[in-house]
């Protein structure tokens, strides 16, 4: 006789069972986003160690290790281990992607640097590069269908929002160990040949390690399993998802109308923001990504309450208004950045700062013994305890009364006549409490926007597709979307602002670089409105 | 509703051949105007934008036509629906 404590047993089981299937898939996919953003966010030393502008050909390679891994790779890696879940399952799929990514992360970390082993550097790091991206392109996809496939009828953007964090905290989790090793090593020791920043790299094999023994305790998904057993898998799944017109049309829906505006939005607020705060904003290495971490850190409870909320009332309309927000709130966000640290728009703390003007340092060049530079750094410190520090570099250059360049000589300065050129002036600005906290909500609301976007898009496209081609239709449009159209936020953005430099304006508009996101999400969410349904579907197991 | 679909499907096929066009365009200017150091980057770079966006932007120009052609007017309810 079945019992209401049975009953409640059952129900107690099923749940902590689904919890096991999120927890392993989660691990796993946060480790593989670990692994493919410490390259990115490592990749100024990276490029000195591997890529040295002086070596030429090296930057190509440079160029096709960034540009190659997000927008090439990660799509074709969508395709082939789509196809291979599609065709063996869900569970060995996503086994040997965090093996690929684990392994080639890695092995990166061991790589000798150009100076060591020369050509051989950047190429085999180029290769293991488009082997982290090949992985990531078929994590995913794997993951969510994975854990869709278990959950209950009804919770599926619930469960799904959790693998939806994965991303973030991935992003988190990699930001956090770098900071960590460079706090205690020193910039210097962090950047060597063999510094700490490789930790990170060899870090990884541990985490993929234990990500692996907890994925080989897992079984296979109910849904496909069933399909297999009743010998009705896909012979072809890249035929039936993009050779049958049906599913292609979906597929392309579910690429312009959810998830291209879901990937700028994505890269928009986790990665141009803090490029934006760092380099626009000039605000200093450690407290841009502190500030980035505790914003990420707030909003990454938004992407299970979207998850939750869209089993309620859909994921059409809260991915929509994510993207709507974006769209009408971008430019006023970051004009709000500029004003925060603009020292210039503060003018009842410019009326009290303090100024420490340190001495001036001469250094001659190492290469060029005519040049001379002279190094000052000023401090200016507000009433609110920002410090904005100002390196002035005077580059000067030796001459005798003729006008002809000589050797600087330090032993009789009186001898030595300077001509000056324009001075350098780099500024690094570290933000009082207040401004600090202003610039932390600003991030973590275009991170609520993300979580909005992405906390249901998983769940959304699972129940888009058949079971049986399930891994392959969702994740070529997810690796177009984040990869192709999110991964060239940084780049169009860049490249945007370009069009604006003028003569009288040489540094452009700084905000001109959003509206690449801002169109594309426009599209996006004119597409999102007329053609999307907000119908859940409750049957994923056809 | 489906009359706006169909409209927009129209927008959606003129709107891809242009984002390719404003592409070469953008590519052959930024190759042009690149330092003598920065030109195979510079090339390398363009090509790969090119060679990603074509073929995303015929995927947008097939969505705009089966968009005009009313294919969008009824989603699937069902898998059944997507299968051959």
């Amino acid at each position: 006789m079945i019992t209401g404590k049975t009953i409640a047993m059952n129900s107690e089981k099923k749940q902590s069972s689904i919890a096991f299937v999120i927890g392993a898939s989660s691990v796993g996919t946060l480790i593989e986003w670990y692994d493919f953003y410490i390259f990115g966010m490592l990749a100024t030393i990276l490029s000195k160690q591997f890529f040295p502008a002086e070596a030429g050909t090296a930057a190509l390679l440079s160029t096709l290790a960034i540009f190659a891994a997000g927008f090439i790779v990660r799509p074709f890696g969508a395709l082939v281990f789509g196809r291979l879940g599609d065709l063996i399952g869900r569970k060995h799929t996503f086994l040997l992607t965090l093996v690929i990514m684990g392994g080639s992360t890695f092995a990166i970390g061991l790589v000798p640097g150009f100076k060591t082993i020369g050509w051989a550097a950047p190429i085999i790091v180029l290769v293991l590069r488009l082997l982290q991206g090949l992985a990531l392109g078929g994590e995913y996809g794997g993951a969510a269908t994975y854990v869709a496939e278990h959950a209950p009828a009804g919770q599926r953007g619930f469960w799904t929002s959790w693998i939806q964090t994965t991303a973030t905290l991935g992003l988190f989790l990699a930001l956090g160990v770098i900071i960590l090793i460079r706090s205690n090593q020193g910039v210097e020791k962090f950047s060597a040949e063999w510094g700490g920043w490789r930790y990170p790299f060899w870090i990884s094999i541990l985490l993929v390690g234990v990500s692996v023994l907890i994925r080989m305790r897992m079984s296979e998904s109910p849904m496909f399993s069933k399909l297999k057993s009743e010998g009705k898998t896909s012979t072809n799944p890249l035929k039936e998802s993009f050779g049958n017109k049906a599913n292609f049309k979906m597929v392309l829906l579910a690429l312009f109308g959810a998830v291209m505006g879901q990937g700028v939005v994505w890269y928009t607020g986790q990665f141009y923001a803090q490029s934006f705060i760092e380099t626009v904003c000039k605000i200093d290495f450690v407290q841009s990504r502190n500030i980035m971490l505790v914003a990420i850190l707030m909003a990454t409870p938004c992407f299970v309450l979207f998850g939750w909320l869209s089993d309620k009332m859909g994921r059409k309309w809260i991915m929509l208004m994510g993207m709507f927000l974006a769209i009408c709130t971008y430019r006023p966000i970051y004009k709000e950045f500029l004003a925060i640290t603009n020292a210039a728009n503060r003018t009842q703390i410019i009326d009290s700062r303090l100024t420490n003007a340190g001495p001036k340092i001469p250094l001659i060049d190492a290469k060029d013994k005519h040049k001379m530079y002279v190094r000052q750094v000023i401090d200016t410190v507000y009433t609110d305890g920002s410090v904005f520090k100002y390196t002035i570099t005077d580059t000067l250059i030796g001459f005798n009364e003729l006008g002809v360049d000589r050797p600087i000589n330090l032993i009789n300065p009186t001898l030595i006549k300077y001509k000056a050129v324009k001075p350098n002036i780099v500024i690094e600005k570290t933000m009082g409490k207040s401004a600090t906290w202003d610039l932390i909500w600003l991030v973590f609301i275009q991170i609520v926007y993300v979580t909005m976007v992405y906390g249901p898009v998983a769940a959304f496209l699972v129940e888009m597709f058949p079971t049986k081609i399930r891994y392959t239709s969702m994740s070529l449009p997810y690796h177009i979307g984040n990869g192709v159209f999110g991964g060239l936020v940084p780049f169009l953005g860049t490249l945007i602002v370009e069009f604006t430099k003028t003569s009288a304006k040489p540094a452009g508009d700084v905000l001109a670089g959003l509206w690449y996101p801002i169109g594309v999400a426009t599209i996006c969410f004119i597409i999102g409105v007329i053609y999307l349904s907000n119908k859940i579907d409750k049957n994923v197991m056809d | 509703m489906n009359t706006l679909k169909k409209l927009l499907g129209f927008v959606w096929m003129i709107l891809a051949p242009a984002i390719i066009c404003f592409l070469m365009y953008e590519a052959y200017v930024k190759i042009g105007t690149a330092k003598p150091a920065e030109k195979a980057n510079t090339i390398l770079q363009w090509v790969i934008i090119l060679i990603i966006f074509t073929p995303i932007s015929v995927g947008f120009f097939l969505f705009g036509k089966y968009a005009a052609n009313n294919e969008y007017d009824h989603l699937p309810e069902s898998s059944a629906e997507l299968i051959d």
